[in-house]
């Protein structure tokens, strides 16, 4: 549509970006019409996208991008090919339906803006994904899309499921995606290539590298979190809590395919190993299976859909490691006629709780009259479910089982994706099929058809099921094809027709899977109770290990921080400088750098004489029986070496130590006067002595590093440099202050940053004390404050202080 | 520690050292002194007229919060480092003018600008620890 120059297709992918900034707004000139109106933007980029078909279907790829941060090759670059293509089209297409829905949906919602802009901000951030060359910036994306969808799904965070859920996604999720993280960076290590433009070329370097196992493991802990592959699951149905329209496209339809579609993106250089061909079908095969039996317990319409789309996802992943040039065939196609149908059917379920109140299927029956539109558009979108003829499901189950046949363990795999398949025929007829039938019972007469923006959506990704198996042959050659040469890594071209033409092993296969899946649908209440009593029976589950988890971990947090951190000063001053002792200690001893006794210089009278007030103000502080006294004392000793300073030529650092030395001397005061200033030396002789030694110990210490410090050749480069430059370069005479302000001047604004953190920590601290001191005295509101500004441990800690 | 002596002389004292900090402040980049000395002179100069004429006198005269002040001082820090970006340099590289003003050519730079900030965090930081301590004395 737009021209193809790097940065205008940079620009248009960016968007949705756009159309996050302008979302509230919009919605607050346009109201319920915004919807409609926002939807244009995916709509400009869906059509972008489009335009690139010709070069895709001619096998080539759409390239570009411009340089982000080149010393760590980082660079925004974009790679369309036929993968990249179809899940761009998917992002943006179902996007615009999406928002057109979601303007319907939450009509009203005060917080309707906010919500179309989590929702851009996702597309963004998964449009990204998909067509990231750069391995880098896929990973931002990556994570960006969990964090959009951690958004999405805490919208209604009133709800504690709601945040719950939010979070759990955004733990599993996020964390798989630094997992990845490592991987990307084992990727660029071993390929040394930082694009999947160079990763893809790179041809057998990753398999028959030594850290294979390692990236193998890395990329799979991504891709599995992502794409909820058992037994992480668990996160996808509990994101049900998200608003409808989030499900729809979120967790059906894009952002649980990331993780399918980085593992069909490094197929042609990772697959084909012993191992990928092991452990992809196996998890795959396993959460095909756990995800369907699940979901038949549910009686939720939007759980039974999460249920089923964590099968898919297996199936997916199954397929992806099976790894044949058919079975990929399959799981693009299947990829493809999933987005469609299951994303109309949430929608389908979402209206139904929109327009009826309740989306528990024993409670819904008869709707078929009062919303025809929509009735319409689950059937299609289950039959298509289900695999039957003219439907695009038809095609992706026929092609599958072309691939699944014909290996070693093809009875076995075989088994699981017919029964998967079965089961999700079963799932996809009782969400369409049971709340719509039947006589209606009363509690829903008030339901009715929604307005076009609910069904619009459902019925074009429906009736689009059923023209891609139609025009079977468009489809392949747009999508279908394209697709699977960049999966499989070689040209490859699909063949299969929406129908059946003549008699064939798979087409057997498919008729015993719809038969199977009949008879069960017949059976599903029975079904529903087995399970139930299955699961009841084992009683544990990943969700619930995931809140084991998370406590446990809570705990040990707890325990260490309690043990470590006391809340008696004593024993962090203890730690401290037996610290700063050993540290002073170990490594004069061990590198043998003992300095010998210097020769001094005579000193003159005064200078002793300054010494002598030194040492007087240290007896003072050992011996001064109240604190204040001590603080004094000890003000006396750093006013003598402050005066050193000045005799030694150094008159910045004596200022400076002037002014500290009052500055802590009116600082300690007044802090030890509200802790308390009688004497209160609870020490016994064995804790005196201990102490005394770790003093001294630190002092000699000291002494000894400064003696060995100063024995040393005195290197004059610097302060030379400085005398002779800061005049000319720096415009003053003052060396240090030139120092500070100028030559290391980025230093000096960290460290005043850090100056004002110290200040503002003080600051809460004190005034949280004094909050707690008026609660003691009866004020109730203070009271609250300090009960909840301070957790617990901390509030001990200040107490201990105390 | 509120004697009449000491209250009596607290305001023109504490109005002297807050001067001279800044006299300090300002003859820096040639002599002894600078934004940090200058910051901890004008801290101990409100601790203690908070001493002497207690802390709402102190906060009174201050107008703002000291922690306001620091940020300022923060943020003041911040900005002498950006007009190096336009001239092309490297941030935080010290720029110079020489404005003539009634005859007598006056050295600014982005660098006594940074400075000015050092003081003012330091002056707000510390003075703000000194006053909260203080105010809980009392109580």
């Amino acid at each position: 549509m737009f021209s193809t120059d790097p940065v205008i297709m940079l620009l248009i992918l960016g968007l949705p970006f756009l159309a996050a900034l302008l979302a509230p707004t919009a919605v607050r000139i346009f109201g319920a019409l915004a919807g409609w109106l926002l939807a244009a933007f995916p709509a400009i980029i869906f059509l972008q996208i489009l335009g690139l078909s010709d070069v895709i279907s001619a096998g080539g790829a759409v390239r570009g991008g411009v340089e982000w941060v080149p010393s760590l090759n980082v660079e925004l670059s974009y790679l369309f090919d036929g993968l990249s293509f179809v899940f761009g089209l998917l992002v943006t297409g179902i996007g615009t339906l999406v928002v057109i829905y979601a303007g319907g949906y939450l009509k009203g919602h005060p917080q309707q803006g906010r919500f179309f802009s989590f929702l851009f901000l996702f597309m963004g951030a998964m449009l990204g994904l998909v067509a990231a060359d750069n391995l880098y910036a896929l990973f931002v994306l990556w994570e960006m899309t969990s964090i959009t969808s951690f958004l999405l799904i805490g919208f209604g965070n009133q709800r504690a499921a709601s945040r719950r859920a939010a979070l759990q996604a955004l733990i599993i999720t996020g964390g798989g995606g630094l997992i990845l993280m490592a991987g990307i960076v084992t990727l660029h290590m071993i390929t040394g290539e930082a694009s999947l433009t160079g990763v893809l070329a790179s041809g057998d370097v990753l398999r028959e590298s030594p850290l294979y196992l390692l990236a193998f493991l890395l990329v799979l802990g991504g891709c599995f979190t992502k794409s909820a592959q058992f037994p992480l699951h668990f996160w996808l149905p509990n994101a049900m809590e998200a608003p409808t329209p989030v499900s729809a496209y979120l967790h059906s339809a894009t952002m649980v395919k990331a993780g399918v579609y980085l593992l069909m993106r490094l197929n042609p250089v990772m697959g084909e190993t012993a191992l990928w061909e092991t452990v992809l079908p196996i998890f795959g095969g396993t959460t095909l299976l756990v995800g369907t039996f699940l979901a038949v317990r549910q009686t939720d319409l939007k759980l039974m859909l999460a249920y089923t789309t964590v099968a898919s996802l297996g199936l997916l992943v199954m397929l992806t490691g099976w790894g044949t040039e058919k079975a990929i065939e399959g799981a693009v196609l299947y990829l493809v006629a999933h987005s469609l149908f299951k994303g109309c059917l949430f929608m389908v379920a979402g209206t139904i709780d929109h327009e009826a109140g309740t989306r528990d299927v024993t409670k819904l029956a008869g709707l078929r009259k009062v919303m025809p539109i929509t009735f319409v558009a689950a059937c299609l979108a289950a039959l298509s479910m289900g695999g039957l003829p003219f439907f695009y499901g038809f095609m992706a189950k026929e092609e599958m089982y072309y691939g699944l046949l014909g290996a070693d363990w093809s009875f076995l795999i075989l088994a699981v994706a017919i029964l998967g398949n079965a089961l999700m025929l079963v799932i996809g007829a009782a969400v369409a099929l049971k709340p719509m039938l039947g006589d209606k019972p009363d509690h829903l007469s008030k339901a009715h058809e929604g307005p076009a923006a609910l069904w619009l959506g459902p019925i074009v990704l429906s009736v689009l099921g059923v023209i891609g198996a139609l025009f079977s042959g468009a489809t392949h050659e747009l999508i279908s094809s394209p697709m699977a040469s960049a999966v499989y890594g070689e040209a490859v071209s699909v063949k299969i027709l929406g129908f059946p033409t003549y008699w064939s092993t798979p087409l057997a296969l498919s008729i015993v899977t719809i038969a199977l899946g009949i008879a069960l649908f017949t059976q599903i209440d029975r079904l529903r109770a087995v399970m139930t009593s299955l699961l009841n029976t084992i009683g544990w589950g990943p969700d619930k290990g995931f809140d084991q988890a998370v406590t446990g971990l809570v705990r040990l947090a707890h325990g260490i921080t309690s043990s470590l951190q006391t809340g008696r000063l004593e024993t962090y001053m203890v730690v401290t400088f037996v610290f700063v002792a050993l540290c002073l200690w170990v490594p004069l001893t061990l590198g043998g750098e003992m300095p010998d006794w210097p020769v001094f210089a005579a000193l003159q009278f005064h200078v002793w004489a300054i010494i002598a007030l030194a040492v007087v103000g240290l007896i003072a502080v050992v011996n001064a029986k109240s604190r204040l006294n001590a603080i004094i004392s000890l003000g006396i000793q750093g006013f003598a070496v402050a005066l050193i300073f000045m005799l030694f030529g150094a008159p910045d650092l004596s200022f400076t130590q002037f002014m500290v030395e009052t500055l802590s001397v009116v600082i300690l005061a007044l802090a030890m006067t509200k802790l308390s200033l009688t004497p209160s030396d609870h020490r016994g002789w064995g804790q005196f002595v201990l102490d005394g030694s770790i003093a001294l110990a630190c002092g000699a210490g000291l002494t000894i590093v400064l003696i060995a410090a100063t024995a040393g050749p005195f290197n004059t480069n610097l302060s030379e440099f400085f005398t002779e430059y800061s005049r000319i370069i720096a415009h003053g005479r003052n060396i240090v202050n030139v120092i500070i302000v100028d030559y290391r001047g980025t230093d000096t604004l960290g460290e005043i940053g850090v100056v004002v953190i110290t200040g503002l920590a003080i600051h809460a601290l004190i005034r949280i004390r004094a909050a707690k001191v008026r609660a003691v005295e009866g004020d109730e509101a203070a009271a609250d404050l300090a009960d909840n500004g301070l957790p617990a441990d901390l509030t001990a800690q200040t107490e201990g202080a105390r | 520690m509120q004697t009449l002596l000491l209250r009596t002389v607290a305001p023109y004292f504490t109005a002297l050292m807050v001067l001279f900090s800044i006299f300090i402040l300002l003859r820096g980049h040639n002599e002894p002194g600078g934004g940090f000395i200058g910051g901890l002179l004008a801290a101990s100069a409100f601790a203690i007229f908070g001493i002497a004429a207690g802390v709402s006198a102190v906060r009174r005269a201050l107008r703002f919060h000291p922690l306001s002040i620091a940020g300022f001082g923060l943020f003041l820090g911040t900005v002498a480092g950006i007009p190096s970006l336009f001239a092309g340099v490297p941030f935080m590289t010290g720029l110079w003018v020489y404005p003539v003003i009634g005859g007598i050519e006056i050295p600014l730079s982005t660098v006594l600008v940074f400075d000015i900030g050092v003081y003012l965090v330091v002056v707000g930081s510390v003075t703000s620890i000194a006053l909260a301590l203080e105010e809980g004395e009392r109580r």
